[in-house]
């Protein structure tokens, strides 16, 4: 009889660090001291504290462990899994409170869970995603069942209407309307339902971690959204360099056909689906609906012009549903508690919960779950443990390339749909950036116009040429070439991208750039004029000076410099040459004495 | 899947293995497991707990789990039951038949089994 289950997470992250190896030692520790008939070893997906991996639980008592390697599995073993006592050293106990508690502390007790409430994410971390009886015990698939055999296609609507679920992929378009959109149309007409996991934005990995924590979750929806609109085959199109996610996937949709929950007659109904893979080649545009609707059907990933929308003239033209990898994931758990539930968790017209990829100048860099309305403060702070090294909060990315950034004066915004879009920002897919005094924001937005350059199909004008020309004038600001009109130029070639681009891409790329000069306007403007970078990132701009009350006159600097930029007497002041530098920085790196500084 | 049956079957089956991760239950059952009581005989204790809250399927509400050395060194195996609202009790100098008792008349019925308390020994 087992006593203990020990969870190692098996996500990407802590993969990256050696876990299938800690598991192998664990399994193997457990044989050498007899305990395989009361222990066992059980592989999960993320747990969400990624930047402290590789993690792992050990229930029934709930003893978190962080950063755990080979060498520490015979102490936990001998200590703990045979003697009940935790190997203090190795658990994580950080509740956020001032004074840390002496032992082990639950996981919903943690700083970084205690403000979270995980329903996306709610079999992350708990389940093993690999064995399809574990997704059952936590009432998997009863949703499926209880919609095809006691509710019709259009009380199914109704219900996720009612929830006011609205998609995760960035947009918010409420899932109900684009149901009830393909619903309708000739009985007998093919449909499709396509789940969309190519999770582009630099940093965002919620979809990701959802496909390998609970993929179960994700095809038992695509059923439940089938059978609504009246469909029998469906699509994943997820990213081939989410290797984990595709094979637990693969292995999901296997398991679910051999228990005839995915092919005919499902549950003695009647009623038919079945999902294929197809796996995307990283093109970023490729997450835009229409462009990931085209490379399915085999052709090159470009964008098509709406209306008409896939609810009408879908895939192969026929009507066809997208939704994103997290509004699937929330489907089975509204259908059984129902819309009243859902909709009591959120904020007045963003319902239910947000996942974010918490990522940049944070301490708990990982994946986190909270209701709609959470302040921003609260995600930075409470769970994300603030700020590294005693930096200041600077701004918060959301929504990546098409998203914008939110200031410290704002931090407390609340977080959903509406308010973001208020301050012009956007929810996006769910990466959060965060940044600290050292990042220039000119530079971020350089940054992310870099990679929609390099992104964009280039079908459209706009997209194609616009893009690279604003692209071109963040270089001139950041290389000190920049002129006075260049911010008049930034704003008025982003107001044409995006009124005239044709897809997504195109018409958010410019909300980097908007966005920044909306609240950093001084530094594109101590750019231009003072030829300056007020954060210090942009190499081109900074200047390097010696100061002559703490030189020696050693000459260590001047021996160093690759263009003999420095001179000087011996013993007494050296000087840089500000015309020959060329700002490599060697020379501070040289002084022994720190009299050489950046400005 | 031909029925919800067969769904609800399954699913059943499993409760047990995924219970124990879904945090604690109403009742805490902590057998000693240091050297002590390893020793005296802790882990015999500790299956009987296990097997018996599993087949009396308690396990949504009794959560079995151990702990170091309690400090009692002589009266080992020890058991403390943990249950909100109520004074902790203390059973010392367990084998797994007593554990079967404990089972039946405490987690189940309610009623701790005195005689076998550290008051009693």
């Amino acid at each position: 009889m087992i006593r203990t289950q020990v969870l190692v997470c098996g996500g990407t992250g802590c993969t990256s660090s050696n876990s299938p190896a800690i598991r192998e030692a664990m399994e193997k520790a457990i044989i050498e001291n007899g305990l395989s008939e009361e222990v066992k070893v059980v592989q999960t997906g993320c747990f969400g504290l990624c930047a402290l991996g590789p993690i792992m639980i050990v229930y029934p008592d709930g003893t978190f462990y962080s950063r755990v390697t080979v060498e520490d599995v015979p102490e936990i073993v001998e200590e703990h899994l045979l003697k009940g006592r935790p190997v203090k050293r190795l658990v994580y106990n950080d509740t956020g409170d001032e004074k840390k508690p002496e032992g082990p502390v639950s996981l919903s007790e943690t700083g970084f869970y205690k403000k979270q409430l995980r329903l996306a994410l709610r079999n992350c971390g708990v389940i093993n995603p690999e064995v399809i009886d574990e997704y059952i015990a936590m009432d998997g698939y009863a949703a499926l069942g209880k919609v095809l055999t006691e509710m019709t296609p259009k009380e199914v609507i109704d219900l996720i209407l009612a929830s006011g679920l609205r998609g995760r992929g960035g947009a918010g378009f409420p899932t109900g309307r684009k149901w009830l959109f393909a619903a309708g149309g000739e009985p007998g007409t093919k449909k499709y339902v396509v789940c969309n996991a190519d999770e582009g934005d630099p940093g965002a990995f919620m979809d990701r971690s959802v496909l390998e924590g609970d993929p179960h979750a994700v095809i038992e929806a695509m059923a439940i959204a089938a059978y609504a609109i009246g469909a029998d085959e469906g699509y994943v199109y997820v990213r081939a360099e989410y290797p984990i996610a595709v094979k637990r996937l693969s292995i999901a949709i296997a398991q679910a056909r051999e228990y005839g929950l995915l092919g005919k007659n499902i549950f003695g109904t009647g009623f038919n689906f079945d999902i294929n893979i197809r796996l995307g080649a990283g093109a970023f545009v490729c997450g835009e609906e229409t462009a990931l609707l085209t490379s399915i059907e085999g052709n090159r990933g470009e964008p098509r012009p709406r209306p008409p929308f896939p609810a009408v003239k879908g895939l192969f033209g026929q009507p066809t549903i997208i939704n994103n990898v997290e509004t699937y994931a929330n489907i089975p758990q509204i259908i059984l508690k129902g819309a009243e539930w859902f909709s009591s968790i959120g904020s007045e017209k963003s319902k239910g919960t947000k996942v974010f990829a918490l990522g940049g100048k944070i301490n708990h860099t990982g994946l986190v779950e909270v209701p709609m309305g959470t302040p921003l403060s609260t995600i930075i702070y409470d769970i994300g443990g603030g700020i590294p090294n005693g930096k200041k909060f600077k701004a918060a990315q959301t929504g990546g390339p098409s998203g914008g950034c939110i200031p410290a004066s704002l931090i407390d915004t609340p977080v959903d749909y509406e308010s973001l879009t208020a301050i012009g920002s956007m929810m996006g897919s769910g990466g959060l950036i965060v940044m600290d005094e050292d990042n220039c924001m000119v530079d971020i937005a350089k940054f992310f116009l870099t990679f929609t350059v390099d992104e964009s199909c280039g079908k459209c004008t706009p997209c194609r040429e616009g893009t690279r020309r604003m692209l071109e004038i963040l270089e001139r600001i950041t290389d000190g070439r920049g002129e006075e009109g260049d911010i008049e130029r930034l704003e008025s070639l982003a107001k044409t991208i995006k009124s005239t681009a044709l897809c997504g891409l195109g018409q958010t790329a410019p909300n980097p750039v908007l966005s920044t000069l909306r609240y950093f306007r001084d530094e594109y403007e101590a750019h231009i004029r003072e030829k300056r970078c007020p954060a210090h990132v942009c190499q081109k701009l900074a200047r390097y000076e010696i100061d002559p009350e703490k030189c020696k006159g050693c000459s260590a600097c001047s021996r160093k410099c690759p263009v003999g930029a420095i001179s000087g007497q011996i013993k007494s002041p050296f000087v840089i040459d500000q015309t020959k530098c060329i700002k490599c920085g060697t020379c501070i790196d040289t002084c022994k004495f720190g009299a050489i500084s950046k400005n | 899947m031909k029925s919800l049956e067969e769904l609800a079957a399954i699913r059943n089956k499993m409760k047990n293995r995924v219970v124990l991760r879904e945090g604690s239950g109403e009742i805490r059952v902590v057998v000693g497991m240091a050297t002590c009581g390893i020793a005296a005989g802790a882990r015999p204790v500790l299956n009987a707990f296990v097997e018996q809250v599993a087949s009396e399927n308690l396990s949504d509400r009794v959560t079995v789990t151990q702990t170091g050395c309690i400090g009692i060194c002589q009266y080992e195996p020890v058991v403390e039951v943990f249950e909100a609202g109520k004074e902790k009790v203390t059973y010392v100098k367990m084998n797994a038949e007593k554990a079967k008792r404990v089972v039946e008349e405490h987690l189940k019925g309610g009623k701790p089994v005195a005689e076998y308390t550290i008051g009693n020994n």
